[in-house]
C-alpha cells in the first residue's frame, strides 16, 4: 500500500459519532403500506378530512408510479411493505409545554448537543425536534409569536391554521410530483411549519432537528415555509440516525414560498448514518426540496453539506416566478466508503431578469461514487436571465468516482448562462507542504478539504459552519493522496 | 545538529545522492551550491523526509537521532524547516490559519499551550516586520496569486513563525529581483543566532553576498566534492564549475 493510500485509509475509518439508540416506549405502527395504514396515520394525527384525502390521492399516485432510474445510483430492491410507516414516542398526555417531554427525550436531544431547555440555550436558535415520526416540541415559540411568525410542528399547524396549510400544501411539490415525493404525501407523519408574516424578519435562526431512533421505520417529514411579502428567515435542518445494520428510508419533502420582497435562507447539515464501512446499512435519503420566489424580488437560497446517508438522492430546486428574483445552491456533498450520491439542483427561470447561482463542490474517497446532476431552465419570458453554475470535484484515492451532469435549455437569446467545471485529485505537494510544516496528516487534509469547500461553508450561519467543518473533517478521516 | 554520513538517495530507483557527507553545527550557516541536477534539491528533500526519495544507504543523525524513519511531519515538529523553492498553493485556506495550525500543532508538541487568537496575532505582527509582509497577504489563500517574491518571503515568514532549528533554503533566490532578494536575506540574517543553523542550497553565489556562509560545499553527481569557506563561493562564480571537474 503506498503511503498516500494509507493517509487515504486512516483518514476514512473514523466512527460514525450518533450510532446510538434510545430505549423509550414507542406507538409503532404495524409493517406496510396500504389505506388503512394511511387512515391510521391520518386517524392518529386527528387529521381533517381533506387531509386525509390528499394522502390518498397522492397513495392512488403511488400505486402506478415506478422507482427512479434515471439516476447515477445503484439503489438495491425496496421492500415497501416491509416498512413501518408510523412510530412516535409514547406520549401519556397532551403536552401543554416543552417541560413536561419525556425526561428520556429530552437526554436523547441534548446527547446530540441540542438543549430543549429554553432557559438554558444561550444561543438564539429556535428548535423543532422530530424523532422519528413526530415532533417532540418546538422552543421559542412564544416569543417568536410576539412578531407573528408561526414556527411549530406540521400537525399543530393543521390543527391550528388549517387554512395556510391548505392553502400553501402540495403548491410547490405537487403530491405527484415524483415517486419518493408521492409516497411521502401518503404516509407524512410530522414535520416543521414555518409562518414569517409580512414585513418581519426573523430574529433568529430557525431549525428542525430530525432523528430515526426506531428500527425498521422510515422517517418522512415534511416541512412547509412560508415567508410573507418582505420578510426574510434563515432555516437550519440537521439529522442523525443510529448504526443499524438494515437499511432505513427517509424520504422528506421540503416547500418554500417566498412572496415579494422576500427571503428564505435554508441551509441543511445532513449527517444520516452513512453505513459501514463495508456498505452495510445506513439510511437510503430520498428528498425533494424545492421552493417558490413566487413574487417580485424575492430570494431563495439552498447551502447543504450532505456527509451522511448509504444513499443520497437530492436535487434542492428554486422556480424563479417573480421577476428580479434570485435563487442559489450552494453544496459540499462528501462521500466515502461505498456511499452514493447524485445531488444537485434545478433552477427554473420563469420571470424576467432573474438570476441564479450554483456552486457544488463534490469530494469523494473510499470507493464511493458523487455524482452532481444540474438543470438550468430558462423560458421564453425570462428575458435577460443569468445563471453562474460552477461544479468542482476533489478525489480522494484511486477508488472512487465523481461524475457531472449538467442539463441546460435556454428558450430565449437575451439571457446569459456559464457553467464551470473542475475534477482534482487532492496534491501530494499540498499535503508535503503541510507535513513540512508539522502539520499531522489528518490535519493536512482537514484543512485542504476545508478550503475547498470554504466558497460554500461560509454561506452557513455561524455556529453550523463550524460544526459542518469538523463534519468534513470526520466524515474524511482516514482518507487522503 | 546536523551529521549526514554516506547518503544514498534515490527516486524511482534513479540514484541521485551517492554517497553525501555533510556536518552541520549549531550557529553555522553552509551553503550549499552545485550545477543543475547535481543533486541539490534531493539533499533537501530527503533531510525533509520527502516520501518519493529512498534512502538507499548512510545515514542521517540529527542532535544524534538517526531520522530516515521519522514522517515529514514529525522531522518538522523536531525543527526541521524547508524554505521550498515552489511554495505551494492551497486555496481555500488563509496564510494566518495555515501558519495558526502549523504552529499549535508544533506547540503541542513540545507541551505548550496552544496560542490564542490574541498572542497569535501579537506574534505575527512582530514577525511581519522581518520580511515586510502586509496584513492582506496573509488573508488571502496560502501562495494563491502570490508574486514570486512574495512567496517566497512568506516562506521565510513561516520560517520565523515556527522558529526551527535547522532550516534549510531550497533555491530560495530563484526569481527575485535584487531588492526582494535583500528583503529575504534581511529575514534570514534576523533569524540567526548561535542556537540554530542554516543550510543555503543555491546555485549563484549572488544570495551568498546577503546571507554569507561559514563554509560553502560543492555538490556534483551526488557528493560534495569540495568545501570551503565562503571563498570558495566567489571562486566558483569566477571559473564556473568546470573547474572543479577538472581538478578532479
Amino acid at each position: 500500500m503506498s503511503k498516500d493510500d494509507k493517509i487515504l485509509k486512516e483518514f476514512t475509518s473514523k466512527e460514525y459519532e450518533h450510532g446510538w439508540s434510545v430505549d423509550f416506549e414507542v406507538d409503532q405502527a404495524p409493517k406496510g403500506l396500504n389505506e388503512e395504514i394511511i387512515k391510521l396515520i391520518s386517524h392518529k394525527k386527528e387529521e381533517p378530512s381533506w387531509l386525509l384525502n390528499w394522502r390518498l390521492d397522492a397513495y392512488e399516485n403511488f400505486k402506478k408510479m415506478n422507482e427512479p432510474d434515471w439516476s447515477n445510483l445503484k439503489i438495491p430492491k425496496i421492500d415497501y411493505q416491509d416498512i413501518s410507516y408510523y412510530s412516535a414516542p409514547k406520549k401519556k398526555k397532551m403536552l401543554n409545554s416543552i417541560d413536561e417531554v419525556d425526561p428520556e427525550l429530552i437526554k436523547t436531544f441534548e446527547k446530540l448537543g441540542i438543549s430543549l431547555q429554553e432557559q438554558k440555550r444561550l444561543s438564539g436558535v429556535a428548535v423543532d425536534a422530530v424523532i422519528d415520526s413526530v415532533s417532540i416540541g418546538t422552543t421559542f415559540k412564544e416569543k417568536l409569536s410576539e412578531l407573528g411568525i408561526i414556527f411549530c410542528s406540521f400537525s399543530d399547524a393543521v390543527k391550528e391554521h388549517p387554512d395556510l396549510v391548505k392553502k400553501h400544501l402540495g403548491k410547490v411539490v405537487p403530491s405527484n410530483d415524483n415517486y419518493f415525493a408521492c409516497l411521502n404525501s401518503a404516509v407524512f407523519s410530522d414535520g416543521s411549519f414555518c409562518y414569517i408574516p409580512k414585513g418581519v424578519r426573523c430574529p433568529m435562526e430557525l431549525s428542525t432537528y430530525f432523528r430515526i431512533n426506531a428500527s425498521n421505520t422510515g422517517q418522512f417529514e415534511r416541512t412547509l415555509i412560508i415567508a410573507d411579502e418582505g420578510s426574510y428567515v434563515s432555516y437550519l435542518e440537521g439529522c442523525t440516525a443510529p448504526m443499524r445494520d438494515e437499511n432505513q428510508l427517509h424520504a422528506a419533502v421540503v416547500e418554500i414560498h417566498a412572496e415579494k420582497d422576500a427571503e428564505v435562507k435554508y441551509s441543511t447539515v445532513q449527517n444520516w448514518y452513512p453505513g459501514d464501512k463495508e456498505g452495510k446499512g445506513g439510511i437510503y435519503n430520498f428528498v425533494t426540496k424545492r421552493g417558490i420566489c413566487n413574487g417580485n424580488n424575492s430570494k431563495i437560497s439552498w447551502t447543504q453539506v450532505e456527509t451522511g446517508s448509504a444513499i443520497t438522492w437530492k436535487y434542492p430546486s428554486c422556480i424563479l416566478k417573480g421577476d428580479h428574483s434570485v435563487g442559489e445552491f450552494y453544496s459540499v456533498a462528501v462521500t466515502n466508503n461505498y456511499q452514493q450520491a447524485d445531488t444537485g439542483t434545478k433552477m427554473i427561470h420563469i420571470g424576467k431578469n432573474t438570476k441564479s447561482k450554483i456552486i457544488s463542490k463534490g469530494i469523494s474517497a473510499g470507493f464511493s461514487q458523487n455524482s452532481y446532476r444540474g438543470q438550468v431552465n430558462v423560458m421564453k419570458r425570462a428575458k435577460n436571465s443569468r445563471n453562474f453554475s460552477q461544479c468542482d470535484s476533489l478525489l480522494l484515492g484511486n477508488n472512487c468516482g465523481a461524475h457531472t451532469f449538467p442539463y441546460i435549455d435556454i428558450e430565449n437569446k437575451s439571457s446569459m448562462v456559464e457553467h464551470e467545471a473542475t475534477t482534482s485529485k487532492i496534491g501530494e505537494d499540498q499535503i508535503f507542504y503541510c507535513l513540512q510544516r508539522g502539520i499531522d496528516e489528518e490535519n493536512a487534509i482537514a484543512l485542504i478539504v476545508n478550503g475547498y469547500a470554504k466558497e460554500v461553508l461560509k454561506q452557513l450561519p455561524m455556529e453550523f459552519s463550524v460544526e459542518a467543518q469538523k463534519l468534513l473533517s470526520l466524515t474524511l478521516e482516514g482518507s487522503v493522496g | 545538529m546536523l551529521e549526514i554520513k554516506n547518503l544514498h538517495a534515490s527516486i524511482e530507483d534513479k540514484g541521485i545522492l551517492k554517497g553525501l557527507n555533510l556536518k552541520v553545527n549549531a550557529g553555522e550557516v553552509h551553503a550549499i551550491m552545485g550545477p543543475n541536477g547535481s543533486g541539490k534539491s534531493t539533499l533537501a528533500s530527503v533531510i525533509a523526509g520527502r516520501e518519493e526519495y529512498k534512502v538507499t544507504e548512510g545515514e542521517i543523525n540529527y542532535f544524534g537521532k538517526e531520522i530516515s524513519e521519522l514522517s515529514p511531519d514529525e522531522r518538522a515538529r523536531e525543527g526541521i524547516f524547508l524554505a521550498f523553492q515552489y511554495p505551494v498553493e492551497i486555496p481555500g485556506v488563509s496564510t494566518t490559519n495555515f501558519i495558526k495550525t502549523a504552529v499549535n500543532q508544533v506547540r503541542e508538541h513540545k507541551g505548550q499551550k496552544p496560542l490564542d487568537a490574541v498572542s497569535f496575532l501579537k506574534v505575527m505582527k512582530e514577525k511581519m516586520k522581518l520580511v515586510n509582509i502586509k496584513q492582506e497577504l496573509l488573508s488571502r489563500s496560502i501562495n494563491e496569486g502570490f508574486s514570486g517574491g512574495e512567496k517566497k518571503r512568506n516562506e521565510i515568514f513561516q520560517m520565523a513563525m515556527l522558529e526551527p532549528k535547522l532550516s534549510i533554503l531550497d533555491e530560495t533566490d530563484s526569481g527575485l529581483d535584487i531588492d526582494a532578494l535583500k528583503i529575504v536575506s534581511r529575514g534570514v540574517n534576523a533569524l540567526r543566532s548561535k542556537d540554530n543553523a542554516t543550510v543555503v542550497v543555491t546555485h549563484y553565489q549572488r544570495l551568498l553576498d546577503y546571507i554569507v556562509p561559514d563554509f560553502v560545499h560543492v555538490l556534483m553527481e551526488g557528493k560534495i566534492v569540495k568545501s570551503g569557506d565562503k571563498n570558495l563561493a566567489l571562486e566558483l562564480e569566477e571559473k564556473g564549475y568546470d573547474w572543479i571537474k577538472v581538478k578532479n
